[in-house]
């Protein structure tokens, strides 16, 4: 296998993971683009662990999950207050500066 | 048949079986590419789906056939032909996962002089097994046959090989025909029975998949793959059962489903993962099997493994104590049950105790003995699912009960040793069962009501296919002779070797008080079916006033839109018979209850040649020679005992058959008033139990203190079988016979139970009395020592505040600062353009701004 | 044995057909109007992602990634989903209506990343090889130890132990953090 093919597709799902966060009104729906974003960065270092014959990146993709899982539920619970608060987790909605 | 199915190639090692016993895997494939394409495309297919899985569940069934046909050949072959193999599969030193290129060193230490790389197993992944036939120590002329095991590694680690295969035999092949065939008649009848539903094509998609988890969890070669079956076919129940989600009830009994076997599911991982270690690391279970019967594993291992995977089968297969999801899961639509919760799932743990006979043969000592955990948990579950039955007035749950009782028959079988009998009343119980079910469901169609007393009654007249099927149904559950339920009954209770058989020959142990609760249970089993066969077909029709409500269905009934076959139902007031495709797969099951007895004639009838006796058992029951069956003794019924049997049962349907056709029918009504039950305090307060269920659901829903309440029904459980497997270890290990294990193993259960519910209630105790003390302790420290600091300090500050302020800060700084702040503002005035508060336009400008400086970085630096 | 060049074949079909599976459900993740399926397209890329781990021969990675990103993070998602009652079927305010920015961004920085990669790597190949006995690999290829699990592991708890034990309070501290910010007063 060539390297370029996993970075070439860790490329692709990081890009489409941006367009995502860019272009999602749905709080939920960033979040999943979020993680998009982070499985794209995931694939890049088992790649490139793989590629030199270390375990490092392995390790670090592990870490990056356990972080994204983090992210996740905090991102979630803030979702969530978000929701409480104003009944709706629309993104255009929840913006109380004028500028 | 024999040449074609088996062909000898020089020497004497490789003889072949048949092509579909290798490709077994074919068969769980089909339904469940079936599911796949139902998923898929069902919506837009013309019948909505169902016809895919028509026509790829009856290509599985004519599979199913033309398998069980070659191993019928496998079987005929080994009878005539002998052979030199001495064991089915060679194991060697034990050499699980290691390539054979690093067998050198081991030559030394196998004492049997075998050649290991000829016929040892596992030499290379994906290659079925070397040896079909195994000399039997007859007469040379002929042998046993092996099951033929094919697998391939899936994944390796550490050591260990995960595989995935088939394992193929008579138990097997029975169950491939019997699930294929029931799911084949259900899904033709679903056609009509939801049509219109609201969510039709998933429906389909799940039956399909349902039974390929089905066929999967059958063809198991080892137990890692026997627990995915397990858990996949526990989904597609859950699934099933909450079909019709959208009312509370349904969703709520599916749950109930899933969580009840969850419990009992902690019971099967632990065993299994005992099995696994116990055998030496492998989880195949022709070695498990093998190793438990050839004494290398301890006994007392087997038994709590036994013990633990006992726990599994209570939950899977309804037996007492967590059979309280079974009447619950009626809640989904009738085929369903028919097929899930009467001949398929239900009997999952039956057969995982038929698959791993040996270790629970073995470990609970089932021969030789007077009782046995099985034993009694099959004998309690028979009589107190039958007892339930009395009580019910919705059909389907008297079915379903009736369902938990002859499971409970299953087991009792299995546990005193009738193997055979055990798994014949499995295929006997399903076709009849089957029928039994699809028959209510075809009278509940037509009346849109399951409630016998309210909305049904003299259906006789109106729908007369599905009479006579349920009747012939309701004969064969009673057993009565010539139907297949007497074949099968008695020879269970034949193998429970009880009372010397009333003259026949004996069993594996002296299981009294199963033949006492087992005939016991027949005469209820009687009684009840006739009770329902009143209400529902005799007498006066009850239901004309759900006829005249148009619109308002039952929740058991489908939405009808288009597509619907009855027309509407406003203008007559009878109800009428149900179409064909409800019609002819209750025949077909109707046909097949009546006739499947005769597969098993027992042995020494005198009315049949003795070509025609045991044939089902010559075929299915696998040989002690092939080492992974133990060996058991077969008891042979004797005629006092057919005829004192079924004289019982005849005496339990007349009296059931004096009160309700005579003394009921002559008050009319459903019942009689100033019944027995009103008048005699006693049989009150029985009847009150049997219609709370014994009052189990009320011990596992709600508990009187609160945060006991979750723990009291698990900490009961588990007390309970850590006390009887405590019980049953020391009785074994100290070699002391019954009753005493179960009455130590009783006490110990009490014993701890109490102690975690004491222990439970103290720690209530204490919390609460400490808590008011604390708390006004707590508030007091509060208000006057924390509080009264902080205003202290406040009022202080305030002060110096004072001078600071008008001093300083008006005078000086203020000035500095108002000229400061213009300036700010009109910069920040600009600067607030970026500031929208619209998150995603930061990151906008953050990933547009690291593009470009990941552009700066490559093309500039 | 099973030849190099079959398997470098096998590897590069495999991985080309599940990114090609992976893309489109990625594609469909951020189009689909109806909440529900993107959560479930969400799966099929972790899966996929999962898969391509196994393909480079990180199978803990592999797992953990099952069992956390698909066990847990989607489940999470769900249940977002649900308690912030999300429509069953398309919801109209998926998307803003203005989309040219992203579609700018995104493509602004795929070209850039794509064109770092190919200028950088287009010969860098490599194949994964569990080393079992008895299989001769060709020489020039990288081969992995037979057991990943093992390497990882001594990575973590040696070279890495900091980071791990940092990463534990981390967990610590968003739990904490969730249920503080979530709860109902």
């Amino acid at each position: 296998m060539f390297l370029w093919q996993f970075l070439l597709l860790s490329a692709i799902l990081f890009c489409i993971g941006v367009y995502g966060v860019l272009a999602r009104r749905n709080g939920v729906l960033v979040l999943m683009s979020i993680e998009l974003i982070l499985n794209a960065v995931n694939i890049n270092f088992v790649a490139m662990g793989a590629f030199n014959g270390t375990a490092a990146g392995e390790v670090f993709a592990l870490f990056v999950i356990a972080v994204a899982a983090a992210e996740v539920g905090i991102g979630l619970a803030i979702v969530l207050l978000i929701y409480r608060n104003r009944r709706s987790i629309d993104l255009h909605e929840v913006d109380l500066m004028k500028g | 048949m024999a040449s074609i199915f088996a062909v000898e190639s020089g020497g004497n090692v490789y003889q072949s079986s048949g092509w579909l016993l290798e490709n077994v895997w074919l068969i769980p494939l089909i339904p469940a590419i079936s599911f796949a394409l139902i998923l898929f495309f069902g919506k837009k297919m013309p019948k909505g789906g169902s016809e895919l899985g028509i026509v790829m569940i009856g290509a599985s069934f004519l599979l199913a056939v033309l398998t069980a046909g070659q191993w019928i050949g496998q079987v005929n072959y080994a009878d005539n032909h002998g052979t030199e193999q001495a064991h089915c599969f060679d194991f060697g030193d034990k050499h699980h996962g290691d390539d054979h290129g690093e067998d050198d060193g081991h030559a030394e230490d196998d004492d049997d002089g075998d050649d290991h790389s000829a016929a040892g197993l596992l030499l290379y992944p994906g290659e079925t097994a070397s040896a079909f036939f195994v000399e039997d120590g007859g007469d040379g002329n002929s042998s046993s046959p092996c099951p033929v095991i094919s697998n391939t590694t899936w994944w390796s680690n550490g050591g260990q090989n995960f595989k995935v295969g088939t394992f193929v035999d008579g138990l097997t092949v029975t169950l491939l025909v019997v699930v294929t065939l029931v799911s084949l008649l259900v899904n033709i009848y679903s056609t009509d029975y939801v049509a219109g539903d609201r969510r039709y094509t998933h429906y389909f998609a799940f039956l399909s998949l349902f039974t390929a988890s089905m066929l999967f969890f059958v063809v198991s070669e080892n137990i890692l793959q026997m627990i995915v079956g397990w858990e996949l076919v526990g989904v597609c129940s859950f699934a099933l059962i909450g079909h019709w989600w959208e009312e509370q009830p349904n969703s709520d009994a599916a749950l109930k489903a899933f969580l009840t076997n969850r419990v009992g599911d902690m019971g099967l991982l632990i065993g299994m993962i005992i099995l696994f270690f116990a055998a030496g690391e492998t989880f195949s279970v022709f070695e498990i099997n093998a190793l438990a019967n050839s004494g290398q594993i301890s006994q007392n291992l087997l038994l709590i493994a036994s013990l633990c995977l006992l726990a599994a089968v209570m939950s899977k297969s309804g037996q007492f104590i967590l059979h309280t999801w079974l009447p619950d899961a009626m809640a989904g639509p009738t085929p369903v049950s028919a097929l899930i919760h009467a001949a398929t799932m239900v009997v999952a743990g039956i057969y995982m105790i038929a698959r791993l006979y040996g270790v629970f043969f073995n470990g609970l000592s089932i021969g030789g003995s007077s009782i046995n955990a099985l034993a009694l948990l099959g004998a309690v579950t028979c009589l107190a699912g039958a007892m339930l039955a009395f009580v019910q007035n919705d059909i389907k749950k008297v079915l379903a009960y009736s369902t938990i009782s002859q499971l409970g028959y299953m087991a009792l079988a299995l546990g005193v040793g009738a193997w055979t009998a055990a798994v014949f009343h499995l295929m006997t119980h399903a076709f009849f069962k089957a029928c039994l079910f699809l028959g209510a469901g075809s009278v509940a169609h037509s009346v849109h009501s399951f409630d016998m007393k309210e909305s049904m009654g003299g259906m006789r007249k109106y729908m007369p296919h599905t009479y006579r099927t349920f009747l012939i149904g309701s004969l064969a559950l009673m057993g009565l002779p010539p139907l297949a339920g007497f074949w099968s009954k008695d020879e269970i209770l034949a193998g429970t070797g009880g009372w010397g058989l009333f003259g026949g020959t004996g069993g594996n142990g002296a299981y009294t008080f199963a033949l006492i609760m087992g005939t016991l249970a027949a005469m209820m089993t009687a009684a009840y079916m006739t009770r329902v066969l009143y209400l529902t077909f005799f007498g006066e029709f009850r239901g004309a006033h759900h006829l005249h409500h148009d619109d308002h269905h039952e929740e058991e009934h489908a939405d009808h839109g288009d597509g619907h076959g009855h027309d509407d139902h406003g203008h007559d007031a009878v109800p009428h018979e149900s179409g064909p495709r409800i019609v002819v797969p209750l025949y077909i099951l109707a046909f097949l209850a009546l006739t499947t007895g005769f597969l098993n004639f027992p042995g020494g009838f005198q009315l049949v040649p003795k070509g025609w006796q045991l044939r089902f058992e010559h075929y299915v029951e696998p040989r002690s020679a092939t080492e992974y069956f133990p060996k058991i003794a077969h008891a042979t019924p004797s005629w006092t005992l057919a005829i004192v049997v079924t004289a019982l049962v005849l005496c339990g349907a007349a009296a059931s058959y004096l009160y309700y056709f005579k003394r009921v029918d002559a008050q009319g009504g459903t019942e009689l008033v100033n019944g027995l039950t009103e008048r005699n305090a006693l049989a009150g307060w029985g009847h009150h139990a049997l219609v709370n269920k014994y009052f189990l659901d009320h011990i596992y829903d709600s508990g009187p203190a609160q945060p006991a309440s979750v723990a009291t029904p698990a900490a009961g459980l588990w007390a309970t079988a850590a006390g009887l497997g405590l019980g049953f270890t020391l009785g074994n290990g100290l070699d002391i016979s019954m009753p005493w294990p179960i009455i130590w193993g009783g006490v110990a259960a009490v014993t701890i139970f109490l102690l975690v519910q004491s222990a439970l209630l103290t720690g209530i105790g204490i919390a609460s009395f400490v808590k008011k003390p604390m708390a006004y302790f707590i508030n007091w420290f509060n208000k006057s020592v924390l509080d009264g600091v902080i205003d202290n300090t406040g009022k202080g500050a305030v002060a110096v505040a004072d001078v600071v302020y008008h001093k300083i800060d008006q005078g000086v700084v203020d000035g500095a600062v108002n000229l400061a702040g213009a300036a700010s503002s009109g910069a920040g005035g600009e600067l607030r353009r970026m500031q929208t508060g619209k998150v995603q336009q930061y990151a906008a400008l953050l990933f547009g701004g690291a593009a470009i400086l990941a552009g700066i970085l490559m093309f500039v630096i | 044995m099973i030849p190099v060049l079959a398997v470098q074949t096998a590897q590069t079909i495999f991985f080309w057909v599940i990114a090609a599976v992976m893309i489109f459900s990625a594609l469909r993740v951020v189009t689909t109007k109806n909440i529900v399926h993107a959560a479930l397209y969400l799966v099929v890329v972790l899966a996929g992602v999962a898969m391509q781990f196994i393909l480079l021969g990180a199978e803990f990675a592999g797992a953990t990634q099952v069992l956390v990103y698909i066990g847990a993070v989607v489940v999470l998602f769900l249940f977002g989903i649900m308690l912030t009652r999300a429509k069953i079927g398309n919801e109209e305010k998926a998307d803003h209506d203005n989309k040219i920015p992203a579609i700018l961004t995104a493509v602004l920085l795929a070209s850039v990343m794509i064109f770092a990669i190919f200028d950088w790597s287009s010969d860098l190949q490599f194949t994964v090889e569990k080393a079992t006995t008895g299989n001769e690999l060709g020489r020039g290829q990288i081969v992995l130890e037979e057991q990943s699990v093992r390497l990882v592991s001594d990575s973590i708890f040696s070279e890495y132990i900091v980071a791990f034990e940092a990463i534990s309070v981390l967990l610590l501290a968003a739990l904490i953090g969730a249920i503080v910010i979530a709860r109902k007063e």
